[in-house]
């Protein structure tokens, strides 16, 4: 029971607007162990990446239980809950989202400034030479292409040494030759480094690469069979 | 990698908008700073000139006190003339430690101010003048030769511009009377540069003003006794006293009422720029919603954000601070020309003066005004949630 790093209990996310109740994410029971490569998919509107905020503590449930790491964050507030993100969380947007007046470099330093961990730039930049852009790293993000701004991405989101690495759509925008190459870093890091990670992807090819698949439709877990009818 | 170089680059994205925003911080504290300057400067100038008078009683012809106080920082036009015998008079009271009697005149010289024409003034006076102005010495030759003789003294100023030393002749336009020139007074930071002296009967014959004088200096042995002085001359007819105490008063009740609307002026400036700076740090922030969901993703705190976008609008201030400092010193003189051409008087000496002091001071408002401007863009920033920044920033 100990390798389990996040416990979620019958959790469900609802929006309440104006003209209608939405039902994001609805009664999921999941655990995330140590090591584990998950991929979550699902049509879209599934309610994919509304699960994934929720469980790398960016988005708050509405009920259930939620355990991070042995704690239960159901009911923290946005405070704590940074407190529980730096260090134990790396993210990885489908957009990159780096800082466009940052450098590769300073992107993937970033990170260590909220930490307070002044002195890791030797890390930082061992980090952009292991996803291969040693050359780039004084490139600001339009200097670079998609593949090598979400390698930049991966980086920063490694840098504080996280226990999981959550990824939205990390290849959709991307070209089939750059989404293999990131896909083939998250699969190492995984792999050799025994790297917790969570995804969310459409491409079934990549999916299937993962070490366990999890299905959502309406927001709810379905079977695979029940999902891919609407994938 | 430092919060200072993420917040310097966060500026440096939109330079042109920045820039102007700093301009527009630079010019309220450079107006700031000038007001305030202008204002130190302008007591500083008036009190020394007052103060350098040498007297701290003036009797003149009965008239207007603001007539009479510009009378005796100018000389002054429409003057007024009282009979001599008056002179005679209080130069017996004991209470009385110097006198000297004056009588100002002026004439127009059409070829002044490169053909535009200007008034030339002329002051009667006599040998106790010098007792009562001990700084007036003598830069090249000396008094007069005699009490009536056709010589003339020329202030500092006026000899430069007229271009004469001793021996040399002035010519006093419409009265086609030649005086020569047997000395040059130092400079002495007042209105006195500027004046042309003769001996008082000579100036009494010249000018047609026999037996007259426009007024008369008195320094009391104890100016405790101003109040009886004053009630004593009180019933004499047709003239005033006036102490300097008095016109220092006056000049500063004036100038009191002025500052009121200079700092309102200066007030305005500071909030249009307070308010341009809010504007342009907000409109940075709708602008990166997305990544500051993004930096609180990856670690950065309610605080931490707070702290870069606080220190944005700090650097704005402080930059626009050092800015508008360079530029209210760089701008002195010509704030000092359009004032001295606008103002209706105007003493001599620097009239806006700029202290190290003054010029701290406002630096420091300067970075006040960003902490309390950056104060609600920070906070709108800082209260972003995560997820809904990065996923409605788009």
């Amino acid at each position: 029971m100990d390798d389990i790093l996040i416990k979620a209990e019958n959790i469900s996310k609802v929006y309440r607007l104006p003209a209608e109740v939405i039902r994001a994410v609805r009664d999921v029971d999941l655990e995330i162990r140590a090591g584990e490569f998950i991929a979550i998919m699902g049509p879209s509107g599934s309610g994919k990446t509304t699960l994934l905020d929720i469980l790398g503590c960016l988005d708050r449930i509405s009920s259930g239980k939620l355990g991070i790491l042995g704690r239960d964050v159901s009911r923290l507030k946005e405070s704590s809950l940074v407190g529980i993100r730096r260090g134990n969380m790396g993210f990885v947007f489908q957009d990159f989202l780096l800082i466009p007046t940052l450098t590769a470099l300073e992107n993937v330093e970033l990170p260590l400034l909220f930490a307070r961990l002044p002195s890791g730039r030797r890390k930082a930049i061992g980090l952009l030479q292991k996803v291969g852009l040693g050359h780039r790293m004084g490139h600001l993000p339009k200097q670079l292409s998609g593949g090598e701004r979400q390698r930049v991405a991966i980086a920063r989101a490694l840098v504080t040494s996280p226990k999981i690495l959550f990824a939205d759509e990390p290849t959709g925008n991307l070209d089939t030759k750059s989404g293999d190459q990131v896909f083939h870093i998250l699969k190492g890091l995984n792999q050799k480094d025994g790297l917790t990670i969570v995804l969310t992807t459409h491409n079934n090819k990549l999916g299937s690469q993962a070490g366990r698949l999890v299905y959502l439709k309406d927001g709810s877990v379905v079977p695979r069979e029940e999902s891919s009818l609407y994938a | 990698m430092t919060w200072l170089s993420v917040a310097f680059k966060n500026l440096a994205r939109k330079k042109v908008r920045s820039l102007l925003t700093i301009g527009g911080v630079a010019i309220a504290v450079a107006v700031l700073v000038s007001l305030l300057g202008f204002d130190a400067g302008y007591q500083r100038a008036l009190t020394g000139n007052i103060d350098k008078m040498g007297y701290q009683v003036l009797v003149t012809a009965k008239g207007c006190p603001y007539e009479a106080a510009t009378l005796m920082l100018q000389g002054g036009g429409g003057l007024r003339y009282m009979d001599e015998a008056i002179y005679e008079k209080i130069v017996k009271d004991p209470r009385v430690e110097k006198i000297t009697p004056q009588l100002v005149a002026t004439a127009f010289d059409k070829e002044r101010q490169g053909g535009q024409g200007g008034v030339v003034l002329y002051m009667g006076i006599d040998p106790s003048y010098l007792a009562l102005k001990p700084w007036a010495t003598f830069k090249t030759g000396g008094w007069f030769s005699g009490d009536e003789a056709d010589e003339a003294i020329m202030g500092y100023e006026v000899a430069e511009l007229e271009q004469r030393l001793p021996g040399d002749q002035i010519f006093i336009p419409n009265l086609n009377k030649v005086l020569k020139v047997v000395g040059i007074f130092n400079r002495t930071g007042t209105q006195d540069d500027g004046v042309i002296f003769l001996p008082l009967r000579t100036a009494q014959r010249i000018f047609g003003l026999p037996g007259k004088l426009t007024g008369i200096g008195i320094k009391l042995k104890d100016l405790g006794t101003l109040g009886d002085f004053e009630e004593d001359l009180y019933n004499e007819p047709g003239i005033q006293v006036i102490s300097m105490a008095q016109v220092k008063g006056t000049i500063f009740n004036l100038i009191a009422s002025a500052r009121t609307m200079t700092n309102a002026v200066a007030l305005i400036a500071v909030v249009i720029a307070v308010i341009g700076v809010i504007n342009t740090i907000l409109m940075s922030v709708f602008e990166r919603t997305k990544e500051i969901g993004v930096m609180k993703a990856i670690g950065a705190s309610r605080l931490d954000i707070f702290r870069i976008i606080w220190m944005e609008t700090t650097l704005i201030c402080l930059i626009g601070g050092i800015a508008g400092d360079m530029m209210a010193i760089a701008g002195t003189h010509a704030v000092e020309f359009i004032l001295r051409r606008v103002l209706p008087y105007a003493p001599s000496g620097q009239l806006v003066f700029i202290t190290l002091r003054l010029l701290g001071i406002s630096f420091i408002g300067a970075v006040i005004m960003g902490l309390i401007a950056g104060i609600y863009p920070a906070f709108r920033a800082s209260s972003m949630r995560p997820v809904e920044a990065i996923r409605l920033g788009d």
